[in-house]
């Protein structure tokens, strides 16, 4: 073995890791019902590539030869515990020839995905983890990697994941695409967990907690992945736009200094033309679907916003319509919120002050955008003490360092 | 449940107390104990002083050793507590994320013990 076959190996093994995980777990767990073991299976196979590969050379088709490996391995393992599942009506279908029988071979193997996508947010698994349950089955994601993301300590979201993949197991969740009739409100879980994984807050005038999760890479993979497999689907196109139009306004979030800097503050020179073009593209393509949903009315949101790179201002009349449309759909925390904001700039602070003055205390006691909003808007009125107070609300619910500094200036 | 968050600060944050409270850290603190008041959360809390005034005591065999300076010879030092009064272990964690020195030190999160207190071991 030498040096540079064992390093081309090792890049090739990571390679078809990374884009051929989610479809090779896919494949095997539509068969098993059994996501874990599959990806027990492929990790097995993956770990014997590392074995073979540097000195066998990478073969043709990388991905058969996982599946292969990764097939032997579940073979195996279903073996070991026949006696165990032999008690399992769900598989008792697997007799030691059936096995055979039942596991794939085809090299050209189809993708599966969008099945796996959809057990992960079934309605029968806690909502809270739909989203790790998407990044690792999907992407391979480790459940340490996704603890730091959703701040949660590693090894309770390692139970957590395998509370959840026993569920899917024994829980009888049906791997496949829901029927007509429920398929709008189980897509609308699918994207709600790929947005989760986004996880970007807010970046709206008053500033506020943005609090990333870092994986915003990994959520457009997922949606691009899910518009590939439902090239149809307005809403996914919409979540996809949304994201773009988040995502091309990164850099301009921290000025040369590391300052956090609102949207209103930021330069439209830093933002990414290429992907607000690519979230323009989407959002007009989904819009011509004619069927509106929550995702589109984010987007287009966002897209009024983007537009001050073009126009030099930003047209809140536009922003304030898209709200009022949102808000009968989806009266979120976060979209009254929004709209108080976008009706204090379009139709003056009094009018954004009297509709969070109307929101629940409770429900926004730790709701950090509510406070930086209001600090804003009761600002904006003259009353000077009170705002003071908001902001203190709003920097004792931020997370991030930069945040806190640029609203504890605003509080002046 | 109540979680005590344990604060642990780097010389660095220490030395930022002998600021006036226009300092945006000690801003930041500020607004973090009314957040956690205003969220109805708060149970108690304090500050300590510094770790050089901290001395450690240990009886071996009959005998008293008396050391200068904190249990611990460690760059990031105890430097206070809040007990917070909440329904998860992530709902913890969360507000341990708020916390202004998390972003320099660190904050380690652990459940109170109720059994003990239950059992008389903890006074009341």
């Amino acid at each position: 073995m030498n040096e540079i076959n064992q390093e081309t190996a090792h890049r090739e093994i990571e390679r078809v890791a990374r884009e051929s995980y989610g479809r090779l777990v896919a494949y095997l767990s539509v068969h098993t019902h059994d996501v874990a073991s599959a990806e027990d299976a492929l990790s097995n196979a993956l770990v014997s590539a590392l074995d073979h590969w540097p000195r066998e050379g990478v073969p043709k088709n990388p991905e058969a030869w996982l599946l292969t490996a990764a097939r032997h391995s579940l073979i195996d393992a279903i073996r070991h515990q026949k006696v165990v599942l032999e008690s399992e009506p769900t598989i008792k279908f697997l007799t030691e020839d059936s096995v055979e029988a039942a596991l794939p071979t085809s090299t050209q193997f189809p993708d599966e995905r969008l099945k796996l996508l959809f057990v992960c947010a079934h309605p029968a698994i806690d909502p809270s983890m739909h989203t790790p349950l998407m990044l690792q089955t999907v992407l391979g994601l480790d459940a340490a990697r996704i603890a730091q993301a959703f701040l949660i300590a590693p090894k309770t979201m390692g139970q957590r994941l395998f509370r959840a993949k026993t569920k899917i197991r024994s829980g009888g969740i049906p791997f496949e695409i829901p029927q007509e009739h429920d398929l709008p409100q189980r897509l609308d879980a699918v994207l709600e967990a790929i947005y989760a994984a986004f996880g970007i807050g807010w970046d709206d005038m008053a500033g506020a907690d943005q609090r990333g999760r870092n994986l915003a890479e990994e959520a457009l993979w997922l949606a691009r992945v899910l518009l590939q497999l439902m090239p149809g689907e307005a809403e996914v196109q919409g979540l996809l736009a949304l994201m773009l139009y988040s995502e091309s306004r990164r850099a301009a979030r921290r000025d040369a200094n590391g300052r956090y800097v609102p949207l209103s503050d930021q330069d439209p020179k830093q933002w990414s033309l290429p992907l607000i073009e690519e979230a323009e593209h989407h959002l007009a393509e989904a819009f011509q679907r004619g069927r509106v949903g929550r995702f589109q009315l984010e987007a287009a949101i966002q897209s009024a916003h983007a537009e001050r790179a073009r126009t030099g201002r930003t047209d809140w009349a536009a922003i304030l319509l898209f709200y009022e449309q949102l808000l009968r759909i989806s009266p979120t925390l976060g979209t009254r919120v929004g709209y108080a904001g976008a009706l204090s700039e379009a139709k003056g602070p009094q009018a954004g002050l009297a509709i969070l003055d109307s929101m629940g205390h409770e429900a926004v006691a730790a709701y950090q955008p509510y406070w930086a909003v209001r600090a804003h808007v009761l600002q904006k009125v003259g009353k000077t003490s009170e705002a003071s107070n908001a902001y203190d609300r709003a920097i004792g619910l931020a997370e991030d360092p930069a945040v806190r500094k640029f609203l504890l200036h605003k509080r002046g | 449940m109540q979680f005590a968050l344990m604060i642990y600060h780097t010389p660095e944050e220490f030395d930022m107390r002998k600021n006036d409270y226009s300092h945006p850290h000690l801003g930041a603190w500020r607004a973090y104990y009314k957040a956690l008041v205003a969220a109805g959360v708060y149970v108690a809390g304090d500050a300590l002083e510094v770790p050089e005034t901290g001395t450690t005591v240990r009886v071996k065999e009959g005998k008293r050793r008396v050391q200068d300076g904190p249990y611990a010879d460690t760059k990031e030092q105890l430097a206070g507590f809040i007990i917070l009064e909440l329904p998860s272990v992530d709902a913890a964690l969360e507000w341990a994320a708020r916390c202004p020195g998390a972003s320099i030190g660190a904050v380690e999160v652990r459940p109170l013990a109720p059994e003990a207190k239950r059992r008389g071991f903890t006074g009341e």
